[in-house]
């Protein structure tokens, strides 16, 4: 059940700054955790979240094992045309989540 | 005053659970109130509280068929929205047919294998904890409202004796944290006052969704007592209790904690 | 120097755990940790000197549990073409890696902006670098307690 919710406006004003909040579903395991027989958890993490605006980058972020699990990231970004912004997290063990979500244009 | 008279008198005090240590309503605090600015407002906005992320697999397993009767949840009862409001805060609840209270996850797995004919989900596993918390949502600030009657009397009580009762290694009761010390610190925690209003809730130490029978787990190996296995009817007892203790309190699910 | 905490998980895996996990344990924990501050953040600035300003880094100063940390980055740019933060870095100096996360952004984002949760081991401070369209670097820092739970839970640490 491998899982991301965005929320941002559906429309908005040519040139108005909208804000992003993305939470995705992930343990972020950090590698540095060991079971109760002292065997090291494999680290197993989101490596990177990209933002494309009608397939043009507009926002990227490198995660490290630091980052909290269920990684929320919220950033901001224009609008400046209507169609649809794309969400990826990618990661370790092929670990993979897209989200499209549509924006309007005025 | 006879001694004998003194004893009745004190006996009767302890039957209608009137204790010494016992909080008096108008100072009766959830645990939100009791935790930093920075995780309440993880809690108060869906759009950033992880907990939903369980909410929104849980409504998906509603609508999903399941077992070999090949019906959803959703086929019996509709859009949880109306038909699930107000559920969880009347749990744990008394069924007739076991003759004792189960609680919310146990009435889900009832219904998996009556209705669905669908294998019980495991206590604790993402598919329980989400479609708990899917039907715990729909309760979201209605007060908690647990009924007793001649029924469930006996399991109130056996639950009230399990809190007042010194256990474990450390011979500690809940009510000597609970009742007697919260708003005190242990280490660096501030000790709440054990109302279980936002179950299943996200807690930031398990970096997840848990039940309610985990954190009292937590609890009892904290005190370096045996805890009861999932679904134990010691721990639906001590549910029964803690939430009729919280009755008129609202429900949070899904809370955050620390 | 060697902190409490330190000292504590030293001394509880030099009692309970193997050899081979005991032989991984580094005497000079904090001085390495420093060195490698050092070395992620000369990997994103090299030589360039950072100035403080510009960059407003938002943490609670006394937090309930270090697995979930909300912060903020807030740079000061008019993020037009000729003039706009170009990517975030933020840092830690006592976990076990020193880098939480990397921002890389353009005008579009329309403000320089991050908002996200770190996990954070252990008292400490946290550096947020910006990195301007002009090439300069630009940091804020902030202190965070971390305190302790009670009752944790059994298994992992």
């Amino acid at each position: 059940m491998a899982r991301a919710v965005v929320t941002m406006p559906a429309q908005a004003k040519r040139g108005e700054i909208v804000e992003i909040k993305t939470l995705a579903q992930h343990p972020m395991e950090t590698g540095f955790r060991r079971t109760q027989t002292g065997e090291l958890i494999p680290r197993d993490i989101i490596r990177r979240f990209t933002c494309t605006y009608n397939g043009v980058e507009v926002y990227r972020a490198d995660l490290h094992p630091a980052i909290a699990a269920n990684p929320l990231i919220s950033f901001t970004t224009v609008a400046s045309e209507s169609g649809a912004l794309t969400f990826q997290w990618t990661g370790d063990n092929s670990y993979t989540v897209t989200e499209i979500a549509p924006i309007r244009v005025e | 005053m006879s001694l004998r008279f003194l004893s009745a008198a004190l006996a009767c005090l302890v039957c209608t659970s009137a204790r010494a240590g016992e909080i008096p309503p108008d100072q009766r605090r959830s645990g939100y109130e009791l935790m930093s600015r920075e995780t309440r407002a993880i809690q108060d906005d869906d759009t950033t509280n992880p907990g939903m992320l369980w909410v929104l697999d849980g409504e998906a397993l509603w609508n999903r068929k399941a077992g070999t009767a090949d019906r959803a949840c959703a086929a019996c009862h509709g859009d949880a929205r109306t038909s699930m409001k107000g559920v969880a805060a009347r749990y744990p609840a008394f069924d007739a047919a076991l003759g004792r209270p189960v609680n919310l996850e146990q009435r889900i797995n009832f219904c998996r294998t009556g209705r669905q004919k669908a294998p019980p989900l495991a206590f604790e596993s993402r598919e329980l904890l989400a479609l708990t918390a899917y039907v715990a949502r729909q309760s979201r600030d209605l007060p908690i409202n647990i009924a007793i009657d001649a029924r469930n009397k006996p399991f109130l009580d056996a639950g009230s004796e399990a809190f007042h009762r010194r256990q474990g290694q450390l011979n500690l009761a809940c009510s000597q944290c609970h009742d007697d010390n919260w708003g005190k610190r242990l280490a660096g925690s501030l000790i709440p006052q054990a109302h279980p209003t936002g179950y299943p809730l996200y807690r930031l130490e398990w970096q997840g969704l848990g039940s309610l029978e985990r954190r009292l787990r937590n609890c009892l190996i904290g005190i370096r007592a045996e805890p009861h296995a999932y679904g134990a009817p010691e721990f639906v007892d001590l549910e029964l209790y803690l939430m009729w203790r919280a009755n008129g309190m609202k429900v949070e699910t899904p809370a955050v904690r620390p | 120097m060697t902190t409490r905490r330190e000292f504590l998980v030293l001394a509880a895996t030099s009692l309970a755990v193997p050899e081979a996990a005991r032989a991984q344990l580094d005497p000079n924990l904090a001085a390495n940790r420093k060195a490698a501050f050092q070395e992620a953040l000369h990997g994103i600035v090299g030589d360039t000197q950072v100035r403080r300003g510009r960059v407003k880094l938002q943490l609670p100063p006394l937090i309930d549990n270090g697995n979930s940390v909300p912060f903020s980055v807030v740079v000061e740019s008019p993020m037009t073409e000729a003039d706009y933060v170009r990517a975030i870095h933020v840092l830690t100096e006592k976990n076990p890696l020193p880098d939480v996360v990397s921002v890389r952004l353009s005008p579009r984002a329309g403000r320089a902006t991050l908002s996200t949760r770190v996990r954070l081991a252990d008292t400490q401070t946290v550096t947020a670098i910006a990195q301007m369209s002009d090439g300069s670097f630009w940091s804020d820092s902030a202190e965070v307690v971390v305190t302790l739970s009670a009752c944790l839970e059994e298994g992992l640490i």
